[in-house]
């Protein structure tokens, strides 16, 4: 029952961000809204006892992927007028594309669902139930090379993330480290010999 | 009772509503990338009911990977954008066409 009653509460609110997300004017606020339904999903990923990845989605998706949309969002100064033309346009195609793909799969997982067993809502694990330590029992074991592969990835990420986004600008003052350890004595310091003057 | 059905059923509504979202949002290059992540958090979901109610932690691994490449794809697609509106000072989608033959 407590149960019923989290799932349809979160549901509905992700639901709503969802809703809130695609018809929002403003990418800032669109972003906030991903990032309630990023909250909201989390929630219920714990329902399903997935707290491990509940946790991360909160960790990584909020706390970095959606820090970044936000700090893209604001660097870059969007007319957003123009980015408007056309919204209305195009919406009762996606209204009608959404509604086929939600009666079909309403149809599919609802309607047809008889007889497949398991369906039936699983046995709670028993308290003292690691998710953490089952997901890392399987992940360095039996998916270990797709685990280092997916390390890979996200170094790819990053060398093509920092060279698409490294600019060298002209007339810019930079140190060159190695012509700077590589400078002697005799480069830099003229020692000049003269009279003493004197003040007459 | 809750079962496999509402989760499905939910990450279905949510994969359909992204999908709206592409077409209502189809200039704004940053709100088309928001609409991809929100479609891979709902293929996400099908993924943890489907691991929660077989009893088979393969799929929360699944999950784990692809949490790992929407992230470098955000990444990625986010320095684009930013390249992109340096040298166009736009990311409306229809004025993005250099390569048109």
């Amino acid at each position: 029952m407590i149960v019923s009653v989290i799932f349809y509460l979160f549901a509905a609110v992700l639901i709503g961000a969802a809703v809130g997300m695609i018809t929002s004017r403003n990418p800032v606020h669109a972003a906030l809204f991903l990032v309630l339904a990023f909250f909201n999903s989390a929630a219920i990923w714990l329902l399903l006892e997935a707290e491990f990845l509940a946790i991360v989605l909160v960790l990584v998706y909020v706390g970095a992927v959606m820090v970044l949309f936000l700090f893209v969002v604001m660097m870059l100064d969007v007319n957003l007028a123009a980015m408007r033309e056309g919204f209305t346009r195009y919406a009762p195609l996606g209204a009608v594309i959404a509604a086929i793909v939600v009666i079909e799969i309403f149809h599919v997982v609802w309607l047809k669902r008889q007889g497949l067993p398991f369906f039936d809502t699983p046995v709670p694990h028993p308290p003292g139930y690691s998710n953490t330590e089952a997901l890392g029992a399987i992940l360095y074991t039996d998916y270990v090379y797709p685990f280092e592969l997916a390390a890979v990835i996200l170094l790819v990420a990053i060398v093509a993330a920092i060279s698409l986004t490294m600019r060298r600008r002209e007339g810019l003052k930079q140190q060159n480290i190695s012509r700077q350890v590589q400078v002697r004595r005799e480069d830099r310091v003229r020692l000049v010999k003269m009279d003493a003057e004197r003040d007459e | 009772m809750i079962g496999l059905s509402h989760y499905l059923l939910l990450a279905g509504i949510l994969f359909s509503l992204s999908v709206a979202g592409i077409f209502l949002n189809r200039k704004n290059v940053i709100l088309l990338l928001m609409c991809i992540e929100l479609m891979l958090l709902a293929v996400n979901f099908n993924f943890i009911a489907f691991s929660r109610y077989l009893d088979d932690m393969a799929g929360q691994v699944f999950v784990f990977f692809i949490l790992t490449v929407a992230a470098a794809e955000a990444a990625i697609g986010l320095a684009i954008l930013v390249v992109l509106f340096r040298t166009r000072r736009s990311i409306n989608v229809e004025e993005l066409d250099t390569m048109r033959g």
